[in-house]
């Protein structure tokens, strides 16, 4: 790529003892509210007030670190970290490392947010209980769905849902001792196959061919054992499968139900929905397509909408509007309960809200435009490297991010997909992430540049690779040895974290196993 | 489109020109030539029904800021609501470095970029390995209910038994988490469930049910410390001998907020320990701040069964210096699918970063009197209390933060205690009437290190005013 210089870039690093080793005994980072005096004479000390048998003996080996060094440490930490808003976050593909407007965090960072008590009456959670409400019919638009919730804590919890769902819906018809089977696709998600199999299904996987799921085999394997189907559209590579509808069809006649994992939506923003493809269900990743920051994952929330049929089960409570007041509605006999504490993660719930009130319906259209625009141009800066591939559908376009192959390079040069991308994050960016297992697209990577990314961005990102790519040819070495430019320390021996004589999961197990101390 | 004059200031490459220019080089006269690949019958050719935007941040931000005025705050009126999520101070150094945007907006970025947040991580499972007592220490999930269901179903596959006993007292939330994760009975692989009694005077475990329960099909015996209603289970080296002895696994859930001065399970053997991170340093949020940890035995059947992500320390080959890497990386369900433990996913990693900077600065002194502020301002409410005519305190032994009170003498509901208290600008404890309708018109009341002596008393004269 003409005219882009890499960055002359290199990380922060400082060496940084784990903070165990920084402790001096008697130093304090903060100091703790004592008794109040006239308390002091009235009630028994601590120590008696707990019996003995659950006394602590020994107090715990924390850090003893006053309160600068303390702080000091955290953010050496922070700056050894790229994160996404210092480095181009294109690499990630599936999760749409979108920008999360500052404003958005701030507003989530109001006393009338963080000091806000789940359990506390209805009349004075009516802010936070709107902004559900009306989130819930913004997500209603977008996926034509006619309910949703917002309790799971992510999105693989959404898809836990769906089983749990599926499993009820089931159960209530008397019929679940026979639907014991879920299906899903080589390219989806591996949560589509986790989930339902924790909660008690067979999962099988539908092959691919030429990058679609095969219709054929799904044809052969549906039956009245079938209890449901999950899939992504696009799926992990990109690939949009124009037969969805038929492949819903196929489960609703075998009497199955048909969930849409929508993490990957971001292209489809205004352009296509689950409920014309006949799905039942779906769930948005708010912490993706929505905005919300991935905060080192998490706190994330997966946003879980089905139709009329399916809402007797929706986990409770639902949120609910009488008149101009918002209510939580726990009286549903049908629910399948709870899978996880209050009403989830609302300030997750509140940035996804902000930003859909910052894009209006033609800014979300936008966004889907520019993202899978974006994505066409990196794919043609990346299809002109040597080495670069992208197996499967040749002919198709792909939506907002695609899963290449290095293997080509691989075979020129011994260097794969995983030695290039040690040598990314010496250029200031992110690095890229690879792909779920199993590898059907050999040295796999998959980049997806959302609307957050500039031309310009994508330029860069892809003048990376190509550097990388010819370092692969012509200076093996620094691929060989990379990252230069990072803080990042050479491992000796991966087999170190297999071996459990070896690895050490914490700083008093490192002492025990290295040196035989404590 | 032309009605957008200017680029939306979050999609660069709206200016004018820019578009165009990458279609040109692509080949392509639209971004609907790739949408081409969507049949017709499947495109939404609707106007999205959704609010036109603001246009400018400024208008946003008054919008939801007066929305969000509707909510009360704990900080304008005096809280005793806890039972799953706490109020808690929070260190102003927590807030600086949880909102770091290196931390804020980091996501799967690996030992070869993030490697700051990897050891920040390692330092969150050491910190927390001293406060439990165990060797091994996971990255959290969801929050406490769901960490509990998962430690069942862990505890059920490394014994190969499906059945597991609980205390009567469980936390109602909690045990309806766990039952979504142990499945209805008809389901291949459900985990049975069973209740143990408790003492009536004091709410802990009545061993000699546990004794005739447990059985050779118990996977694990789960108990509470500090318990839902408050009281302290001082019986978990002993329950822990009990399971042991039967093949079963113990399973302590606990309020980490409580072990600088209560003893943590590990030290009496305990295999499987977890609990909510929130109350370490982590703002109530409307309960959005809930995470799931779980610490076990440093041995290799736990760290094969657990679903989580699990980081090592790392030898390095230039001595002297440290790295980090993922332990046993296929075991999940991102390597495995449906053959994984479980599943992962996304969770709540940036509280781990929180609670790892709680802990560097309590240190185990600001740990243990913590704890005992807590323990001493809990007992002096619930003694306080106890004095108003026909209130009675459910349990009179030991409990920690919270406190289980019965208003059924003085004749009124906690529903409309409560209400009242609300007029005066109190949250009263936590009506648990339908939850435990045994213990009469009981309220849970959760009294902290930031409730101060006149706090306390402005709920006293409340409470004698109303009742
Ligand atoms: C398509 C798809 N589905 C589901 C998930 C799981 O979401 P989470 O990581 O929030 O659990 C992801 C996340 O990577 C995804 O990309």
């Amino acid at each position: 790529m003409k005219g882009i210089k890499l960055r002359n870039y290199h990380a922060a690093k400082y060496d940084e003892p784990i903070i165990m080793e920084m402790s001096v005994p008697g130093r304090r980072g903060i100091l703790v509210p004592p008794v109040d005096a006239a308390i002091h004479g009235v009630v028994p000390s601590a120590e008696e007030l707990v019996p003995p048998a659950a006394r602590r003996v020994h107090s715990p080996a924390l850090p003893e670190i006053d309160q600068y060094h303390a702080l000091m440490h955290f953010l050496r930490l922070s700056q050894m970290t790229l994160g996404m808003e210092t480095g181009i976050d294109i690499g990630e593909g599936t999760c749409t490392m979108k920008y999360s407007p500052k404003v958005n965090d701030q507003l989530a960072r109001l006393p009338q947010m963080t000091e806000v008590h789940p359990s506390q009456p209805e009349e004075t959670l009516q802010g936070i209980l709107q902004i559900i409400w009306e989130l819930e019919s913004y997500l209603k638009a977008v996926s034509g769905m006619d309910a949703f919730s917002f309790q799971t804590g992510g999105g693989a919890h959404a898809t836990y849902v769906n089983a749990c769902v599926t499993r009820r819906y089931h159960q209530d018809r008397g019929d679940l001792a026979r639907r014991t089977e879920v299906i899903t696709t080589q390219f989806t998600h591996p949560c589509n196959a986790a989930t339902p199999a924790t909660a008690g299904f067979k999962v099988i996987i539908l092959p691919q061919k030429n990058g679609y799921p095969d219709i054929e085999a799904l044809k052969s394997i549906v039956s009245e054992k079938t209890a449901a189907l999950h899939m992504t559209n696009p799926e992990d590579t990109g690939i949009f499968n124009p037969k969805v509808d038929e492949f819903t069809k196929i489960v609703h006649d075998a009497g199955g139900l048909c969930f849409y994992d929508q993490a990957n939506a971001n292209g489809l923003l205004g352009i296509a929905r689950a409920r014309e493809a006949g799905f039942d269900a779906c769930h948005f990743n708010l912490h993706k397509t929505f905005s919300s920051p991935h905060g080192c994952e998490g706190p994330a929330a997966g946003a879980y909408g089905c139709t009329e049929a399916l809402l007797p089960y929706l986990p409770a409570p639902l949120v609910v509007r009488r008149g101009d007041s918002f209510h939580l509605d726990y009286d549903r006999p049908k629910s399948v309960g709870k899978v996880r504490s209050y009403l989830g993660n609302l300030e997750v719930i509140l940035k996804a809200y902000s930003w859909i009130r910052t894009m209006g319906p033609e800014g979300l259209k936008t966004a889907a435009e520019v993202s899978v625009l974006n994505n066409q141009y990196l794919e043609h800066l990346l299809m002109q490297i040597d080495g670069v591939s992208r197996p499967f559908a040749e002919g198709h376009r792909r939506f907002e991010q695609i899963r290449f192959s290095m293997e080509k390079l691989k075979e020129d040069t011994g260097f794969g997909s995983h030695e290039i991308q040690n040598r990314m994050v010496d250029f200031g960016i992110q690095s890229y992430w690879l792909s779920h297992h199993p590898f059907v697209v050999p040295e796999p990577f998959t980049p997806e540049p959302c609307e957050s990314y500039s031309k310009e961005d994508i330029e860069y990102w892809a003048t990376a690779i190509e550097q990388a790519c010819r370092e692969a040819r012509e200076t093996p070495e620094v691929i060989e040895t990379a990252p230069h430019r990072q803080a990042v320390n050479q491992i000796k021996d991966f087999s170190q974290a297999e071996d459990p004589d070896r690895w050490a999961i914490t700083w008093r197990a490192f002492q025990k196993k290295r040196n035989g101390r404590r | 489109m032309d009605k957008m004059k200017h680029a939306h200031p979050y999609i660069p490459n709206e200016a004018p020109g820019i578009r165009e220019e990458m279609l040109k080089a692509v080949g392509l006269k639209s971004v609907y030539d790739v949408y081409a690949e969507i049949p017709e019958r499947l495109r939404y050719t609707e106007r999205l029904k959704v609010p036109e935007a603001f246009t400018s941040e400024y208008e946003l931000r008054r919008h939801v800021e007066k929305i969000l005025s509707k909510n009360k705050t704990c900080a304008e009126y005096l809280n005793f609501l806890g039972g799953g999520c706490w109020q808690h101070y929070v260190p102003a150094v927590v807030d600086e470095v949880v909102n770091r945007s290196e931390f804020l907006t980091a996501y799967c970025g690996a030992n070869y970029s993030d490697v700051g947040k990897y050891q920040a991580r390692f330092e969150f499972n050491s910190l927390m390995a001293e406060l439990l007592d165990v060797d091994a220490v996971a990255n959290p999930i969801y929050d406490w209910g769901d960490v509990a269901g998962r430690s069942i179903r862990m505890a059920s596959r490394i014994t190969g038994k499906n059945e597991v006993l609980l205390p009567a007292t469980v936390c109602p939330q909690r045990l309806a988490e766990i039952r979504q994760l142990c499945q209805p009975e008809e389901m291949a692989g459900a985990i049975a469930i069973r209740f143990i009694d408790f003492d009536p005077a004091t709410g802990r475990m009545n061993l000699k049910d546990l004794k005739e329960k447990i059985s050779g099909n118990t996977a694990a015996v789960y108990f509470e410390n500090p318990s839902y209603l408050g009281f302290i289970e001082d019986q978990g080296e002993e329950i822990t001998r009990i399971a042991h002895a039967a093949g079963a696994q113990s399973i302590a859930g606990v309020d980490p907020i409580s072990l600088g001065i209560l003893i943590p399970p590990g030290s009496f053997g305990a295999d499987i320990i977890c609990g909510d991170l929130q109350p370490l340093g982590v703002h109530m949020n409307a309960g959005g701040g809930q995470s799931g940890f779980i610490g076990f035995k440093d041995e290799e059947v736990y760290i094969a069964e657990c679903p989580l992500e699990i980081y090592s320390i790392m030898d390095t080959v230039k001595e002297g210096q440290y790295a980090f890497a993922e332990v046993r990386a296929e075991r999940t369900s991102y390597g495995l699918r449906d053959k994984g433990k479980d599943w992962v996913g996304t969770a709540s990693g940036l509280w781990t970063i929180a609670a790892a900077v709680y802990l560097s600065l309590m240190g185990p002194e600001g740990m243990r009197e913590v704890g005992e502020t807590i323990i001493r301002n809990a007992r002096y409410a619930r003694d306080l209390l106890s004095s108003l005519p026909g209130v009675k305190p459910v349990f009179t032994g030991a409990h920690f933060k919270e406190f289980l009170l019965d208003f059924s003498e003085t004749g009124k509901t906690v529903a409309r205690i409560n209400a009242a208290l609300l007029e005066r600008r109190i949250f009263g404890g936590k009506d648990v009437s339908t939850e435990f309708p045994q213990f009469g018109q009981g309220a849970l009341f959760c009294v902290t290190e930031i409730h101060q002596r006149e706090d306390i008393h402005r709920l006293f004269e409340a409470l004698k005013e109303v009742l």
